[in-house]
């Protein structure tokens, strides 16, 4: 009997310690992201769980015929690619910095992580301040260089441009910390080779360091992909009003806040649920594209 | 049980310094270019919390000048009265430190349990459960934000702290973390003597794999409550008149006339234990995530 309940406890047990995990991202992780489909295809207009008919395909047909989507999809991609590729740029610079022999080396490593501990919210909030148009601090240096006053908020291309610096201002230094952990593990007898062959630095950096993290860039890659399609709170707070619609002209609103606006504004569950499952096909073609698109560079140049 | 008692504590990875090879000179010695350059990066970093300094104790006039004021002012303590007049910030502030810490204690708890089983047990589907696990870290979830709320609206947890609670009890992020983690740090042979003794698989989890999983739990605590501290979407969506702290915040900050003085003190406020929390455990917080660390 006792044997019976130690092997009972032996087979069954383990499945016992993964279940609160299954069940509880099943409820409330998977099952929303499914159901999100169903919403999709009714008419979904009140809070009460009762009151929705089905229409199809109705959501989405209007939905490849609104200018306000495709306005926000394409604000996503532009905000995605300013704010992404100079940050993976940056990051990897900052990891060749950290990669040396350094005095006070765990305090110039949490320097360059603590961006990325502060909340999006606060950051948010003061860049807006710095960007503010009369008295912000990034126009006063401007005038100081004999730029003109830019109203940040104002412009499509300003927008983009301070909303892709808070951005990447919050994640330039993990990614870092992410690639100086794999510069690390590079041996280093393929630079003490490179050293006898005389290679420099620079030629170093770019034919042995950078080959050697591929598997890490393009892991940062497809996260900054997931990541960086989803945004949000950022052009939300940039706005510096309650109203989800990213500036006056929708200049800076993302896909995923035109979602907050018609779910959670225009209480349209069942549109918003379209952009919800249309934006997750754009971040997963995205996210297998720049796998791709990373991993053959990394073949071309073996 | 006594062959237990004395549990080796694995060497905390976090801590692990990497073996300098003066021999050849690698990695390099850093030049004062190298310094100059992230020093740079170091002011960057470090700036615009500093402004917010600043900012947070000047009165509303000084801020609204040209050339900035550069320096803190004696006005910190009054602007902190006005954040805590103009909204409930310490009903936000104990909200979320409600919010983070239980969701630390219970994602460390179960990442711990789960990491266990896919670490150190033998069962089948082991493998696949695993991926599975994993490629969950992948999923947008924020997407999923409709039916959750429609979720939360029949369960009558809107404006409830649980309503953000529960859904955060659990992370793919922690189940990944612990079973590398415990994978490494927990000797077979410990638990086959644990076995021999007598002790039951939860016997074996509470007896010697918490114990060894310590300095891991602690970095995946660390990381845990800084996110749930930080998390913005879904509260706002969900707990409209019960704010946690980065929800009062962005609406003290989206108000008709922004008062930045104001704004920007609440940002101090939001931000300042966190900030104590970096500035004790940051080594071990750098370490968690060049240990492999991706974010949940």
């Amino acid at each position: 009997m006792r044997a019976a309940l130690s092997r009972l406890d032996a087979k069954g047990s383990p499945y016992l310690y993964i279940v609160p995990f299954f069940l509880l991202f099943g409820v409330f992780g998977l099952w929303p992201l499914l159901y999100t489909g169903y919403v999709s295809f009714n008419d979904w207009d009140l809070l009460d769980a009762g009151e929705h008919t089905w229409v199809g395909l109705a959501n989405y047909r209007e939905l490849l015929g609104d200018a306000y989507f495709w306005n926000a999809l394409g604000n996503t991609l532009s905000i995605w690619v300013l704010s992404t590729v100079p940050q993976l740029l940056a990051a990897l610079w900052i990891a060749h910095l950290l990669n040396h022999r350094l005095r006070a080396r765990t305090s110039l490593r949490m320097g360059v992580l603590l961006p990325n501990i502060t909340s999006i919210v606060a950051v948010t909030i003061v860049f807006t301040q710095m960007f503010g148009r009369d008295f912000g601090m990034i126009n006063w240096l401007l005038g100081i260089v004999g730029a003109g006053p830019v109203d940040w908020q104002a412009n499509t291309w300003s927008s983009h441009l301070a909303i892709s610096l808070i951005v990447a201002w919050r994640w330039t230094g993990y990614n870092a910390l992410i690639y100086l952990a794999s510069m690390q593990a590079i041996p280093h007898d393929l630079y003490e080779a490179a050293d006898l062959d005389g290679a420099n630095q620079r030629q170093q950096f770019w034919r042995i360091t950078v080959p050697q993290l591929r598997p890490t860039i393009m892991f940062t890659a497809v996260i900054s992909t997931i990541g960086g399609l989803q945004i949000m709170a950022e052009p939300l707070l940039f706005a510096g009003t309650s109203t989800p619609t990213g500036g006056s002209d929708r200049q800076f609103q993302t896909a995923a806040l035109f979602m907050y606006e018609q779910g959670f504004r225009e209480f349209r569950f069942g549109y918003a649920s379209a952009i919800a499952w249309t934006l997750c096909l754009v971040i997963a073609v995205f996210a297998v594209a720049n796998f791709l698109l990373t991993r053959r560079i990394a073949n071309d140049e073996k | 049980m006594t062959l237990l008692a004395p549990v080796e504590k694995p060497a905390p990875p976090v801590e692990k310094r990497p073996v300098r090879r003066r021999v050849f000179g690698y990695p390099r010695r850093a030049s004062v270019w190298t310094y100059a350059a992230l020093l740079a990066v170091v002011a960057g970093s470090v700036f615009p919390l500093y402004w917010s300094l600043v900012v947070s104790s000047q009165t509303s006039e000084a801020v609204a000048q040209v050339p900035p004021v550069l320096v803190p002012g004696g006005h910190l303590f009054d602007n902190i009265a006005r954040v805590f007049d103009s909204t409930d910030f310490g009903q936000a502030l104990l909200n979320s430190l409600i919010v983070s810490g239980s969701v630390t204690v219970s994602v460390v708890f179960f990442s711990t349990l789960a990491g266990f089983a896919f670490a150190k047990l033998r069962f089948r589907g082991r493998k696949v459960l695993l991926v599975l696990a994993i490629a969950t870290s992948m999923v947008p979830q924020q997407l999923g934000i409709i039916p959750l709320y429609l979720l939360m609206a029949k369960l009558g947890w809107t404006d409830h702290l649980a309503a953000v609670i529960v859904p955060g009890l659990v992370t793919a992020f922690g189940v990944f973390f612990m079973t590398q983690y415990l994978g490494r740090a927990v000797p077979d042979e410990l638990l086959e003597a644990g076995r021999v003794d007598g002790c039951s698989t939860f016997g074996l989890y509470w007896h010697v794999v918490l114990p060894a999983a310590r300095p891991a739990a602690a970095v995946l605590g660390l990381f845990t409550f800084m996110q749930a501290w930080n998390d913005f979407f879904w509260p706002l969506v969900v707990l409209q008149d019960n704010a946690t702290v980065q929800v009062a915040l962005s609406s003290l900050a989206s108000g008709y006339t922004t008062d930045y003085t104001l704004t920007l003190t609440g940002t101090l406020l939001a931000t300042l234990p966190i900030l104590v929390i970096f500035m004790l455990l940051g080594r071990q917080i750098v370490g968690g995530i060049m240990q492999g660390a991706i974010k949940g």
